[in-house]
């Protein structure tokens, strides 16, 4: 039963995911945590992990959550749900590239879908940058694991926009994160 | 046939490597793609890789999977599409699966809680410079702004799901694009 759910969870992230990168994340975020599947935290995680392994953070992140909850026949489920969208739909489409490509309707569906998925993608930093800085909610924040989040953000951000390579970058922060939690009272 | 099963074969392989090789996914793919498929197969010419990229970005699914089975399809139908599609996967798949046993283990110990405090905000630096160079090739004009910033509204704040944004969203780029046909008409 649980491997029926996952085929369909991630056949819809799959099916609703529109363009690369992290285009995906605001349906996985929503998808994953709302079955409890993740938590935010383990999440924001996992991207790290998908950044420094092969392929696509949909297939990763599909395979690591079918893998928890089921073993091998839930990883495989979710990975074909989240594979199988794109593959009947491209080759639906191969047939009739040339028609695809020069359609009004599809360049007009595309105008209204990349500014969106910026849009969401934005929406999912906000929630992100929620998880990192504010962990345990605005109260419970402390000054000092609060000014070490901003530090490394900061330094990293820095060095993202010098073209540093995201290994490097996630190496980097996990080597501050260690230093700062051994070496900083909290 | 077997000329077909050769060239299958050698679609796979193609793309397990691509898959294998492609840290992070996504474009960081379509250069290994233009090499492997346009320049050492000659499967398809170099202009042929254009294509790729536009079919892959406007239709649903991670460009990986789009690609490999774009490419597939063209090089032997059905089953190259079904053979590229399994190798561009199968890296991510058996590195992950391989991982799951271990990242469980290993995350109750304290010096790895340590660690992801500070990967989370590496990864918040990432996750904004992806944005800023999205929106840098995105188009740019009122109805693009206005997009951007309902579905930023919508998925933010109102916590409407993200499936009914891209519904509506897609709907007014449709209704927009119509309309400038008709007046331009």
């Amino acid at each position: 039963m649980v491997c029926l759910e996952l085929f369909v969870t991630f056949f819809k992230i799959g099916l609703f995911t529109i363009g690369g990168g992290y285009a995906m994340l605001p349906l996985i975020q929503e998808e994953v945590q709302s079955n409890g599947w993740m938590t935010a935290q383990e999440l924001v995680n996992f991207i790290a992990v998908s950044e420094s392994t092969p392929g696509p953070f949909a297939v990763n992140v599909s395979t690591y959550v079918g893998a928890e909850l089921a073993g091998l026949p839930g990883a495989l489920c979710a990975t074909l749900g989240v594979v199988l969208p794109s593959f009947l739909i491209i080759l639906l489409v191969a047939r009739c590239y040339a028609a695809f490509r020069s359609s009004a309707i599809v360049s007009g569906v595309m105008g209204g879908l990349r500014p969106a998925v910026i849009g969401m993608i934005a929406a999912a930093v906000v929630s992100v940058g929620a998880t990192v800085f504010l962990p345990d909610g605005v109260q419970a924040v402390s000054a000092v694991s609060l000014g070490c989040s901003l530090a490394i953000f900061g330094g990293m951000t820095v060095l993202t926009f010098k073209k540093v390579h995201p290994i490097v970058i996630i190496l980097l922060s996990a080597l501050l994160g260690i230093a700062a939690g051994y070496l900083l009272p909290v | 046939m077997r000329a077909d099963l050769a060239k299958a074969r050698l679609l796979f392989w193609t793309f397990f490597k691509i898959g294998a090789f492609t840290f992070g996914g996504g474009y960081a793919m379509i250069p290994l793609i233009q090499r492997e498929v346009a320049e050492r197969r000659h499967w398809m010419e170099d202009s042929d890789i254009l294509d790729i990229v536009a079919i892959a970005e406007s239709t649903p699914g991670p460009i990986a999977i789009n690609s490999a089975t774009f490419v597939g399809y063209q090089v032997c139908g059905t089953f190259g599409a079904f053979c590229a599609t399994l190798g561009v996967v199968l890296p991510s798949f058996l590195v992950i699966y391989a991982i799951s046993f271990v990242l469980r283990q290993f995350s109750h110990l304290l010096v790895v809680q340590y660690a992801f405090n500070g990967i989370r905000a590496g990864v918040l630096a990432l996750l904004l410079k992806a944005l800023l160079s999205m929106y840098r090739q995105s188009p740019k004009g009122a109805v693009a702004y206005a997009v951007m910033a309902g579905a930023f509204v919508l998925t933010a704040f109102l916590d409407v799901d993200a499936v009914a944004v891209i519904l509506l969203c897609a709907a007014v780029g449709l209704l927009t694009s119509l309309r400038g046909k008709r007046r331009a008409a």
